[in-house]
């Protein structure tokens, strides 16, 4: 035995064990089922690419006007580059767009700046509550010399920033409450954040829009009106807290007991062994399912269209409705693909770096 | 201070303790003069962790008095803080946080519970790392550490609360038997310094050398209890001896 396999060691040319080649090798061509998927993908994608990069680019057309497009065979970007601004900030009075605009690149940068680890402390705290102020100020108007603008003229990107940085930021700790309340021993609090959860995850996020816009208001007294924005956000936050707390619960539940019962031993009171102790390690485990939630509660904002606000999937749609724009629906859906996918894909890799910051264990 | 030596340091008195039906701990007394030091052995599932645990309050206790020094143990939760932190305790699994660094296990009772300010709490942190001897260590993480090194960290951590009693749950049946002696090294420089100590363990050396006195526990009872030489040279009870005799072999 041991001799056949010296012997076809040294058959085996060592050439093919490093570079492109090689690596195809093993990685590629090892055995005819992969072999054959390989060629069987590379056939699709040359099938797929070439004719691809020709309709979005090589034949595209990307003059604002329309009419032009019907001539070229590309794509037809026009629908994009002459409606951006009404696809961007949606009825927002037209000379005032910069503000929007300006509140999105602020948040941008804090966000950004943000990101480092060292930064999280109390300064950040104050820095992100200016900023929120200085931003709801652009939007709203009304200070500073500033023209007011209604909230119904609010859309496009502005809205759906707006709900998913509110809705995620808010919903995370309000979960991490109910997950703690449905351990708490009082009966009390427990019950009611089963009942909570459970009937929250029972129903779908756009009948709590729905509820929320229609139902909602019969029960308040004559007079008094909640701005609409306001109540699917709440809807909004109170959906996806109801999901965070299961995982939250989850992360609570993989933790040892014996760091409950140093932490206790120590002379930590509940809430010092929950906030030092047993969240951080809690929420670290179950960074990947959180942000899986986040991500789709972003996405689900687009649900609000169903409670006529116009976000930046409405904004499309409806310029899709003018006759001008009709038959150009991919470019237009590409174009709003690629700004969600932009900001999920930065989630996604968010987390995934925070994970790797925050592993002690071992190494 | 002005009772030092005098008055016990922990009191138990008729102490039972059930789980659902089982009686766990059947009627305990127990008096442990300050500076004493206490090894506790006994067959596995009788009773010796409970007995500890109850001690701070880890169990409850469902009948009789625990009392430390002065602070009886009822559901006041006043009582409960107060006596926590003047009791350290240390597992067997260690239990060290792993998100922390080590320094940052040792200060976060100090500051948290005791409100000492950062700075000296890091001092005297380093202080007791200095005295286990893992000194060098203070910027690692937990999961860096060998088992001993964690152990004597455990105790270290303990230390900077500077408690009057430390319990140990058998601090050394989880580790490789090369890092053993490490552990009971420093809970001899320990017993040296006058701490009173109260030890789950099986390691009989370390009774014979450092123990004032010698329990047995046995179906949730103290069956037997006295120092060392007496304990060891002559058993009066036949489950001591016989447990004795498993034991040592
Ligand atoms: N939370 C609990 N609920 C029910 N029974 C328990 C619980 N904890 C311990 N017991 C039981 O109580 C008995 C005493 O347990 P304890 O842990 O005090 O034993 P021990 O003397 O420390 O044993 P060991 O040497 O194995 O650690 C055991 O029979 C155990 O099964
Ligand atoms: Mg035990």
């Amino acid at each position: 035995m041991s001799k056949i396999e010296t012997a076809s060691a040294t058959i085996k040319p060592p050439k093919t064990n490093i570079g492109i080649v090689g690596w195809s090798r093993a990685h590629l061509f090892n055995g005819w089922i992969n072999s054959a998927l390989t060629l069987f993908v590379l056939y699709g994608l040359y099938k797929v690419v070439p004719p691809f990069i020709n309709w979005a680019f090589l034949h595209a057309n990307w003059a604002p006007v329309s009419g032009t497009c019907s001539e070229s065979s590309g794509a037809c970007w026009s629908v994009v580059t002459a409606n951006i601004r009404f696809i961007l900030f949606g009825f927002y009075p037209h000379n005032l767009q910069w503000r929007p605009l300006l509140a999105i690149v602020i948040l941008v940068l804090l966000l950004f700046f943000s990101q480092n680890r060292k930064r999280w402390n109390m300064k950040l705290l104050y820095i992100w509550t200016a900023g929120l102020f200085i931003m709801g100020v652009l939007l709203k108007g009304g200070l500073f010399g500033l023209e007011s603008v209604e909230t119904d003229n609010w859309g496009g990107l502005p809205l759906t920033l707006l709900l998913s940085v509110f809705g995620l930021a808010a919903a995370y700790p309000v979960g991490i409450l109910l997950a703690l309340g449905r351990q708490c021993r009082m009966p009390v609090i427990r019950s009611f954040c089963v009942v909570y959860i459970e009937l929250i995850r029972g129903v779908p996020l756009i009948s709590l829009l729905f509820m929320s816009s229609v139902v909602f208001p019969l029960f308040l007294p004559e007079g008094v009106v909640i701005n609409k924005i306001l109540r699917a956000q709440i809807a909004i936050i109170l959906f996806t807290a109801a999901y965070i707390a299961e995982v939250v619960r989850g992360g609570l539940q993989g933790i040892n007991k014996g760091h409950y019962e140093a932490a206790e031993s120590l002379g930590l009171n509940y809430f010092q062994t929950m906030r030092l102790v047993i969240l951080p390690q809690a929420l670290k485990i179950v960074i990947p399912p959180s942000v899986s939630i986040l991500i789709s509660a972003f996405k689900d904002t687009s649900l609000v269209v169903i409670i006529a606000l116009y976000d930046l999937l409405k904004t499309t749609q409806s310029t899709l409705t003018d006759p001008k724009w009709m038959g150009y629906s991919s470019e237009a859906y590409i174009f709003v693909a690629c700004i969600y996918f932009v900001c999920c894909f930065a989630m996604s890799n968010y987390s995934r770096k925070l994970e790797k910051e925050l592993d002690t264990d071992r190494r | 201070m002005k009772n030092s030596n005098e008055t016990p340091i922990i009191t138990i008195e008729n102490m039972h303790k059930w789980y659902g039906d089982f009686h766990v701990l059947n009627d305990i007394n127990l008096s442990v003069k300050r500076g004493e030091r206490i090894v506790i052995c006994g067959p596995s599932g009788s009773g010796k962790s409970t007995l500890i645990r109850c001690i701070n309050r880890l169990e409850e206790h469902q009948r009789g008095k625990i009392i430390v020094d002065g602070t009886e143990l009822t559901k006041d939760i006043k009582n409960i803080e107060k006596i926590r932190a003047e009791v350290g305790m240390v597992f067997q699994h260690f239990n060290l946080f792993p998100h922390l660094t080590i320094l940052e296990n040792l200060t976060l009772g100090p500051i948290w519970v005791r409100k000492i300010p950062k700075k000296k709490a890091e001092e005297t942190a380093m202080y007791y790392l200095e005295k286990v001897r893992i000194a060098e260590q203070a910027k690692k993480f937990p999961g860096q550490l060998s088992g001993g090194q964690q152990q004597r960290v455990a105790i270290a951590r303990s230390l900077c609360m500077e408690p009057n009693v430390m319990l140990f749950d058998e601090p050394t049946s989880a580790l490789d038997p090369e890092m053993v002696k490490e552990v009971l090294d420093v809970m001899i420089s320990l017993a040296r310094d006058g701490m009173t100590m109260l030890v789950v363990s099986h390691e009989m050396g370390f009774a014979k050398s450092v123990a004032h006195r010698v329990m047995f526990m046995d179906a949730g009872q103290i069956l037997e209890q006295n120092d060392p030489e007496e304990f060891f040279g002559n058993p009066q009870h036949e489950r001591t001896k016989l447990f004795l005799s498993q034991i040592l072999d």
